[in-house]
């Protein structure tokens, strides 16, 4: 049993405060959703726990099973289980697909895995989530549709297993098939390793889906509500404005 | 298929693969360079300094020179004087004082076949490059310049009992008088430009090599140039024919110690690919930071003729390398695969090639690969010209440029004139920042940031390390991260 505890992030972004302490905690197994208006914070908050050089957390604490991780560089954080979905993955052309997963498995899943095995596995995961195969000689997202990016983002958590998954958006600009594999995708990996999850998404239904524990509302850089289903239910039929002023 | 380039951990092998293993001699090469060549004390028997008619003569009176070659280095020394120097070179080399060098350097040794003849000291700088044992393993023939002369000369009886002939110029020049005559300095003429015409006036060692009708020598030969001191420079002249339908594989390799202050370097190369010839002419210029470069490289091929140029820009501090072809014969082909390396503040690497259809059905392809970081500087200068007349002429221009950092510069200037309707020219070019947001997503896939860096330029030149034998890709690789190595401590 692992746990994930954000205390009281403060980040701001080109001197500017996004986030005014945020705190939640998330459980091994269990699938939180991070829900809220455009621009209330949630994509910074995902990048802010990850490292990114441009968010700086200015107070406050990222504690990972008691060890604080707060200022760990990004990859020494996904060595200790962290992962993050990017809602829209940047484009690296010169780096082939299958080389970077090879590299990343190599380093966080199986370090002492056959070339031959991790192939194996690759092949075996791209069909999970429906990729395909001729995508893996391209370079990172060079040309992918935005399905096929957020597919190959699942397809890279079910590769490296991590304790803590967030997932940013996962569910925009996919369609019927596409969010299907990746809310079974999310299951699985909860039953098979126990992983938790933060969810940002603008829609019920992938919840619905996944069957999620607790759903969170970030507004202007702060949690302002916090529940279970009921709270997701609400804000598809009120929309957020119902939410936020109750 | 995909997964070609990863297997076993190595880099794809592909058809071009010579059936050798020349890691040994590459690794010497890069170690040398990065921790073990040092300058040394050696005994040297003759130094001409200042840029003089005076000079000239004493070299070419020492080379025991024909009348014709004194003129051709008398008339040089005037084109030089009289030829502007090129707009486009930073300022400082327009200011550069050929004559504060020491021209022409003669070691206390005299050429031999066996490197027992050669002084410890001298001997040292190729032990340290393993060079003596991969001639043994892997080469055909080999010729050795130590400063401005040709110290060891030796080719392998397979080659010599096919009639193939390997030797310094300044040999050739005495035995082969004929055949060295018609071909020196013809495809490119002294008056081309200022640098050319100072290589003309003080040329010295090199290698002369021809391949007679229908010979394909299997094994590569090499020629291996060392600057051994600061304030130098070295002028040599490399000379190779290729007889009708013959084929030969030309390795150049280049290197120097550390040195205090900077040397100089103004080399040539002739390729001459003769009907259904092929020849294959792979640089790896690893000259240490103080050594200014320029090379000057020309080749021509004949009817369906091919000439393949490969160049590593790796090592010196300002280069200037732009390997061309004039395609004269129908159906000849030319390819230059070229990376550049500019690695910090200061460097610079001038490049480009230039491919010339001048007969019908030709075809060429350019692919220029720079990579800059701490501040360097990458300049991209080349020209693809079809003459009118050069019906269904194909060529291929792609030329990329990858910046690691903010301060890094990188500039292209691409030239295409095409005269003939009847010819397709295509042109790529495309400039690559590395971003933060890149370094951010690969770290998040646990990728440290050293090793995501390396990753993204070895991607970025994948398409070069694809058409390379095995073992430069393999070197390339390792003196690219040994160079990013050094990033990692700046940063």
């Amino acid at each position: 049993m692992s746990i994930l505890k954000v205390q009281d992030l403060h980040v701001e972004v080109e001197g500017k405060e996004v986030l005014k302490g945020v705190s939640f905690e998330v459980r091994s197994g269990e699938i939180h959703a991070l829900m809220g208006p455009n621009g209330s914070g949630k994509t910074t908050l995902s990048l802010a726990i990850m490292g990114h050089p441009k968010y700086k957390i200015t107070k406050g604490s990222i504690i990972l099973d008691d060890e604080d991780i707060t200022n760990l560089e990004t990859n020494e954080k996904v060595k200790r289980g962290l992962f993050l979905a990017f809602q829209n993955p940047v484009e690296i052309g010169g780096v082939k697909l299958s080389t970077l997963l090879v590299a990343e498995h190599n380093r966080i899943a199986n370090p002492s895995g056959s070339v031959t095995e991790i192939i194996q596995r690759i092949r075996e995961m791209t069909k999970t989530v429906g990729l395909s195969e001729s995508l893996l000689n391209r370079g990172v997202f060079e040309g992918f549709s935005g399905g096929e990016k957020k597919r190959t983002e699942i397809l890279q958590m079910m590769l490296l297993k991590p304790k803590f998954a967030i997932l940013d958006e996962p569910d925009s600009g996919v369609d019927v098939d596409g969010l299907r594999v990746i809310a079974e995708s999310i299951k699985k990996l909860k039953e098979e390793n126990n992983t938790g999850y933060i969810i940002i998404t603008h829609y019920r239904r992938i919840l619905d889906y996944v069957n999620a524990d607790r759903v969170h509302v970030l507004y202007k850089g702060a949690l302002v509500a916090s529940g279970s289903m009921e709270l997701a239910k609400k804000i598809d039929e009120k929309g957020y404005e119902g939410v936020i002023k109750s | 298929m995909f997964f070609n380039t990863v297997k076993d951990g190595n880099v794809e092998m592909t058809e071009e693969k010579l059936s050798l293993d020349m890691n040994e001699i590459l690794n010497a090469s890069i170690e040398a360079k990065y921790e073990k060549l040092n300058q040394s004390e050696f005994h040297r028997r003759i130094v001409e300094s200042g840029l003089s008619r005076g000079t000239i003569e004493e070299i070419s009176k020492i080379k025991k020179e024909p009348e014709w070659m004194l003129r051709l280095r008398l008339k040089s020394l005037e084109l030089f004087e009289k030829l502007p120097t090129p707009n486009w070179l930073p300022d400082i080399l327009g200011t550069l004082n050929v004559s504060n060098l020491e021209l022409y350097i003669k070691p206390d040794v005299e050429q031999t076949n066996s490197w027992d003849q050669i002084p410890k000291e001298i001997r040292e700088y190729y032990d340290v490059l393993g060079i003596p044992e991969s001639e043994k393993k892997y080469l055909g023939g080999l010729v050795a310049v130590f400063e401005s002369e040709p110290i060891y000369s030796n080719v392998k009886e397979e080659l010599t009992k096919k009639g193939v002939i390997m030797m310094p110029p300044e040999e050739a020049m005495r035995r082969y008088p004929d055949v060295f005559k018609e071909y020196f300095t013809k495809i490119f003429p002294v008056s081309d430009h200022k640098f050319a015409a100072l290589h003309g006036a003080l040329w010295s060692g090199g290698v002369f090599v021809y391949v007679p009708k229908n010979v394909k020598i299997t094994t590569p030969v090499e020629g291996f140039f060392i600057i051994g001191s600061e304030m130098e420079g070295q002028f040599e002249h490399t000379l190779v024919v290729a007889d009708e339908g013959s084929y030969i594989h030309f390795i150049e390799g280049c290197s120097a110690p550390q040195l205090k202050k900077y040397s100089f370097h103004d080399g040539m190369v002739e390729l001459y690919a003769k009907k259904n010839a092929r020849i294959k002419f792979t640089t790896i210029q690893n000259w240490s930071k103080n050594v200014i470069n320029f090379n000057n490289k020309r080749a021509w091929a004949d009817e369906n003729a091919t000439i393949e140029w490969v160049e590593g820009s790796l090592g010196s501090r300002y280069s200037f390398v732009y390997p061309s072809t004039i395609l004269r014969g129908q159906n000849a082909s030319s390819t230059s695969l070229v990376v550049t390396l500019a690695s910090g503040e200061g460097e610079w690497k001038d490049s480009g090639s230039k491919m010339i259809h001048a007969a019908p059905y030709t075809k060429s392809k350019i692919v220029n690969k720079n990579i800059g970081f701490g501040g360097g500087v990458n300049i991209y200068r080349g020209l693809v010209k079809v003459n009118k007349g050069a019906k269904g002429s194909k060529a291929f221009v792609k030329c990329d440029s990858l910046m690691l950092d903010e301060k890094t510069k990188a500039y292209t200037f691409p030239h295409n004139q095409v005269l003939e309707d009847d010819a397709d020219v295509a042109h790529e070019a495309h400039t690559f920042r590395m971003s933060e947001d890149q370094l951010f997503y690969l770290m998040n896939r646990g990728i440290d940031e050293k090793e995501a860096t390396s990753m993204l330029v070895l991607g970025f030149i994948d398409e070069i390390m694809k058409e390379l034998p095995f073992e430069y890709a393999t070197m390339l690789n390792k003196v690219i991260k040994l160079e990013l190595d050094k990033l990692g401590a700046v940063a």
